[in-house]
């Protein structure tokens, strides 16, 4: 029976949390709608891409196919492969943790929505752009990898600028929603849900998304590179001034292997939240399961090669690469057998979630194993770029990504729609799938063995190619076939189906807490966790969070609320007043994503103006929605304890967001440093006899200025912490003169001594790294701004500085860019 | 050992410390190769300096993935819990990350072998 207050909290509850009606229900920033959009985009990207699969499977049912031109086909491949990864798999993983995440952690939402509706814009923007270009003749045609020199010196059109600018938009929204699932995970958990009793799925998350912080920023500061010789003519991968395309593919790589694991792990996750369930039974070695993860995050950085390994390295650079490609092997098993001794020790009830999770696992083994053989380099150099290699990759992520998504879609359907999904569709579904799915692609390992290689638009009769790419074809439309019945089943109308009960698969984590139909607050109240699988362990549980007997049980200033808990062991530490819905987020998306799009024509002078007007929006919506001062300094939360509303450094959530950021800033800049260094090792001519480098007056006079701006802003934050206002604006003043002179300084360097960047790869390399450097210069120079007038306006004090906090963290990372920038270009050439 | 575990006495990074040895050593080892190939051997040239520096990387970094790994074997042998419980005292955080900090040592250890592998059986450049 519910009592007149808990009707009262209840109803100030909903008004926080209702969603906008109307056409503002487009401003909504809250996880449940968001990822939910997120989610849908990422299903249709996927039939988008599903749908050119069929296409080339079209062309290439019968020898000297004429469906598709070679010059379409070129394209349909790339943008199949480049949606699949980038749109698709990535996002996907992202979206359904921005649903899912905040629930199994017992939190609101997660800790920066707006970043989250951000990143979606971003991602829609980006997506459509790619995909829309192949119906203008237009889309890249480089193959999903775009390897220079064919695609800087041999490929005119505006494809290529698409992929690389569009998609370094895409990685710019993906590194954003990483910041906000680590930070989520570390810090936005029920109180009591300790580090060792986090759901797996966040273990899960947290590895994957600092994957992210550090494989896109190898990627973007390549994309930046070829984009910067296709634009400028700035020869990174000509080898005729220098350059040297295997730079790109080291870069690439350096993502690109690691952005399997990022696919793969987050779908794993999955599977450790559905296998306990229906094995009814806690999950089989949760320690080694985080063992597995966290080791795989690492192993994964160091395969990147492998997918070199017909470029000529040297025979021992192999070898580690492939020792490393072989170790990988042992956390990829153990998972595994964790997930299967969890099965095998429970009571498994049968169910969809458990046949494709089945399924997944079945087909994942078989790819795992030929990426075994695929790692043995001798075996690579008969197998590589041909079709053995297509299948391989195809059972590892549809059998490691695709098969596992498909058992979340079945087994959280219910949290999403309140209704479950058809038993009968779903085994439809599933048979359909799995045996097409083998029908295709088993196939393509014995044409790959026979010597069919990839990418080729046709091929000859009688070459031992014609009845096994028959079969891949007929298997493809096998698979779509069952696509198409789960897109019915998720379609068709169920409003005669009534809402399923609570907690449906009678689970134990606690995203089942949600009431059918979903209320938009996320959970009633914020509970305390003491276990694993607290719906399953905790009595009560479920009727003492309804009646709103743990944290947060109101929302009396029907504001949107959560709680920040500390790493460890999730003790509460601020209650986060978090934003609410605004069209700040999609306007940000817009202007930013006009300087990549306007640069994909070529038209830089709109792309700055309107990469200018990002910035203004993006300072707009800090300086209204971030670092609010609230009227009160704290408030109680429930059972008695009494939290602050402002907090600020290590123990607030922006700070976190910073410090992964910077981290994958910093991963980018040493990507350019890598470069740099890696011309030098397979060059002779780097630097070019008697070139003139920066000199060592401007970069030394450049490292002295950034350092003397970094040691005013270490004073300013010790003035405001005093509250002497006049020492902090002269302090603050004076950082931000020596910001900008140390800016200028670095520029001035190569300017001095004449380097010109498109004659050779030194000068071009020197001025990169110049610039690189000096625009961080820049960006701190604009926070030093931003906090002084903060100050000015009473939105930054002595207690409440956290801008200020944010804006130190920044600039021990500008510091230590300037100084190995310059140590770099000024010190190396007198050193080597 | 003490039993009691305040959360300031734990860290996260330490999880992460033998598996970034691992990466150091990974990266130092193929760089010694490829700039000792690529600017003193030459494609054919021999490969022993280059051997006697990844075999001295390898004997480093073990020691200390040993040092983080003994720490965590520690840690994780604490009075082993009773069978049906649901590890919320400090005692259990400390123990799962001790013994995840110990398995990550293994594995890291592992992994580095598996690299030195690589210069154990490679005597030139080719």
């Amino acid at each position: 029976m519910t009592t007149p207050l808990e009707r009262d909290q209840e109803s100030r509850l909903l008004k926080a949390w209702t969603p906008p009606k109307g056409w503002r229900y487009w401003s909504e920033v809250n996880n449940t709608e968001v990822g939910v959009w997120y989610t849908a985009t990422a299903f249709l990207f996927f039939l988008f891409g599903g749908a050119l699969a069929l296409l080339m499977r079209i062309q290439l049912a019968r020898p000297g196919g004429d469906f598709l031109t070679a010059d379409a086909y070129n394209q349909v491949f790339t943008v199949h492969g480049s949606v699949m990864m980038f749109l698709f798999a990535i996002p996907i993983f992202e979206a359904v943790a921005v649903i899912f995440l905040p629930q199994m952690l017992g939190a609101r939402d997660l800790p920066f929505p707006r970043l989250s509706a951000f990143g979606y814009w971003c991602y829609l923007l980006g997506g459509l752009f790619l995909c829309g270009s192949i119906f203008f003749d237009a889309a890249p045609k480089g193959g999903w990898f775009m390897n220079p020199p064919l695609t800087s010196a041999y490929q005119t059109g505006i494809g290529a600028d698409i992929w690389l600018l569009g998609f370094s938009f895409i990685e710019i929204a993906a590194i954003a929603a990483a910041v906000e699932l680590i930070v989520g995970a570390l810090k936005c958990r029920a109180p009591g849900m300790r580090i060792n009793l986090i759901p797996l799925y966040a273990w899960y998350v947290l590895v994957a998304a600092v994957m992210v912080l550090f494989a896109f920023p190898p990627l973007i500061a390549g994309s930046m590179l070829l984009e910067l010789e296709r634009a400028f003519g700035w020869p990174f991968f000509d080898p005729s001034r220098g350059g040297d395309p295997l730079l790109w593919q080291h870069l690439f790589w350096l993502f690109g292997h690691p952005e399997v694991y990022i696919i793969f792990l987050p779908s794993v996750a999955l599977l450790a939240m559905i296998v306990p369930t229906f094995a009814r039974r806690p999950i089989v070695g949760y320690s080694w399961i985080v063992l597995s993860a966290v080791g795989t995050g690492f192993l994964s950085f160091g395969l990147w090669v492998h997918h070199m390994f017909t470029t000529g390295l040297p025979g021992v650079s192999l070898a580690l690469f492939s020792a490393a490609s072989e170790a990988v092997a042992i956390p990829t098993g153990v998972q595994l057998f964790c997930l299967i001794a969890t099965a095998a020790a429970g009571r498994v009830a049968g169910s969809v979630p458990m046949l494709f999770t089945a399924g997944g696992l079945s087909v994942f083994v078989v790819g795992g194993l030929t990426g075994v053989m695929l790692a043995l380099a001798p075996f690579d150099f008969q197998a590589h770029d041909t079709f053995f290699v297509v299948g391989h990759l195809h059972y590892v992520l549809i059998g490691g990504a695709l098969f596992p998504i498909l058992a979340g879609l079945y087994y959280y359907y219910p949290l999403v729609a309140g209704k479950k999904l058809s038993e009968r569709l779903g085994t439809l579904a599933f048979w359909l799938m799995f045996i097409g799915f083998n029908v295709a692609f088993l196939p393509m390992h014995l044409l790959g063995l026979r010597g069919m290689p990839r990418r080729v638009f046709t091929y000859p009769a009688g070459a031992g190619f014609d009845a096994l790419s028959l079969s891949s074809t007929i298997g493809a439309f096998i698979l779509a076939a069952g696509v198409a019945v789960i897109v019915w089943d998720v379609l068709r109308s169920k409003r005669g189906q009534p809402y399923c009960e609570r907690n449906p698969w009678a689970a134990g984590t606690l995203e089942w807490l949600q009431e059918m139909p979903s209320k938009p607050w996320g959970v009633r109240s914020i509970p305390e966790i003491d276990g694993r699988y607290p719906l399953w362990d905790q009595p009560d549980f479920e009727r003492d969070v309804d009646r709103g007997r743990f944290y947060l049980p109101d929302a009396d200033e029907e504001k949107r609320e959560s709680l920040v808990t500390s790493v460890i062991d999730a003790r509460p530490v601020q209650c986060l007043e978090l934003p609410g819905p605004s069209f700040v987020t999609p306007l940000a998306a817009l202007t930013i994503g006009g300087f990549f799009i306007f640069g994909t024509f070529g038209q830089w002078v709109l792309a700055l103006l309107s990469g200018a007007a990002g910035i203004g929006v993006v300072c707009w919506w800090l300086w209204t929605g971030t670092s609010v001062i609230l009227s009160q300094p704290d408030k109680d939360v429930g059972l008695g304890l009494t939290l602050p509303l402002y907090v600020s450094g290590p123990s607030s959530v922006g700070w976190w967001a910073m410090l992964i950021t910077m981290l994958a800033d910093a991963t980018a800049f040493l990507s350019l440093v890598f470069g740099y260094f890696f011309y030098w090792t397979v060059r002779d001519d780097f630097p070019p006899r008697g070139a003139a480098g920066p000199g060592a007056l401007w970069p030394c006079l450049a490292a002295s200025l950034l350092a003397g701006a970094w040691g005013l802003t270490m004073l300013a934050r010790r003035f405001n912490r005093l509250g002497r206002a006049t020492g902090f604006h002269a302090a603050i003043g004076g950082a931000g003169a020596l910001a900008l002179g140390g800016a200028a300084a670095l520029l001035a360097g190569p300017w001095s001594t004449g380097l010109e960047p498109t004659s050779h790869v030194y000068p071009a390399t020197v001025w990169m790294l110049a610039a690189w450097a000096a625009a961080h210069g820049l960006a701190g120079a604009l926070a030093l701004a931003y906090c002084a007038a903060r100050r000015l306006a009473g939105r930054l004090t002595a207690r409440c500085d956290g801008d200020l906090e944010n804006t130190a963290l920044f600039w021990h990372f500008v510091a230590a860019t300037a100084v190995i920038t310059v140590a770099v270009i000024a010190g190396f050439p007198l050193a080597a | 050992m003490k039993n009691a575990a305040p959360e300031a006495d734990e860290s996260l990074w330490l999880l992460a410390a033998a598996p970034a040895i691992w990466a150091a050593h990974f990266l130092l080892c193929y760089v010694a190769a490829a700039v000792w190939c690529a600017k003193f051997a030459g494609p054919a040239g021999p490969l022993a300096p280059a051997r006697r520096a990844i075999l001295a990387l390898t004997v480093l970094a073990l020691a200390g993935i040993a040092v983080i790994g003994r720490g965590g074997w520690r840690r994780c042998r604490l009075p082993p819990p009773p069978l049906s419980r649901e590890f919320d005292t400090d005692e259990d955080r400390h123990r799962f990350l001790g013994f995840a900090t110990f398995l990550l040592s293994v594995l890291s250890a592992v992994a580095t072998v598996y690299a030195a592998g690589a210069a154990a059986f490679m005597r030139d450049c080719r």
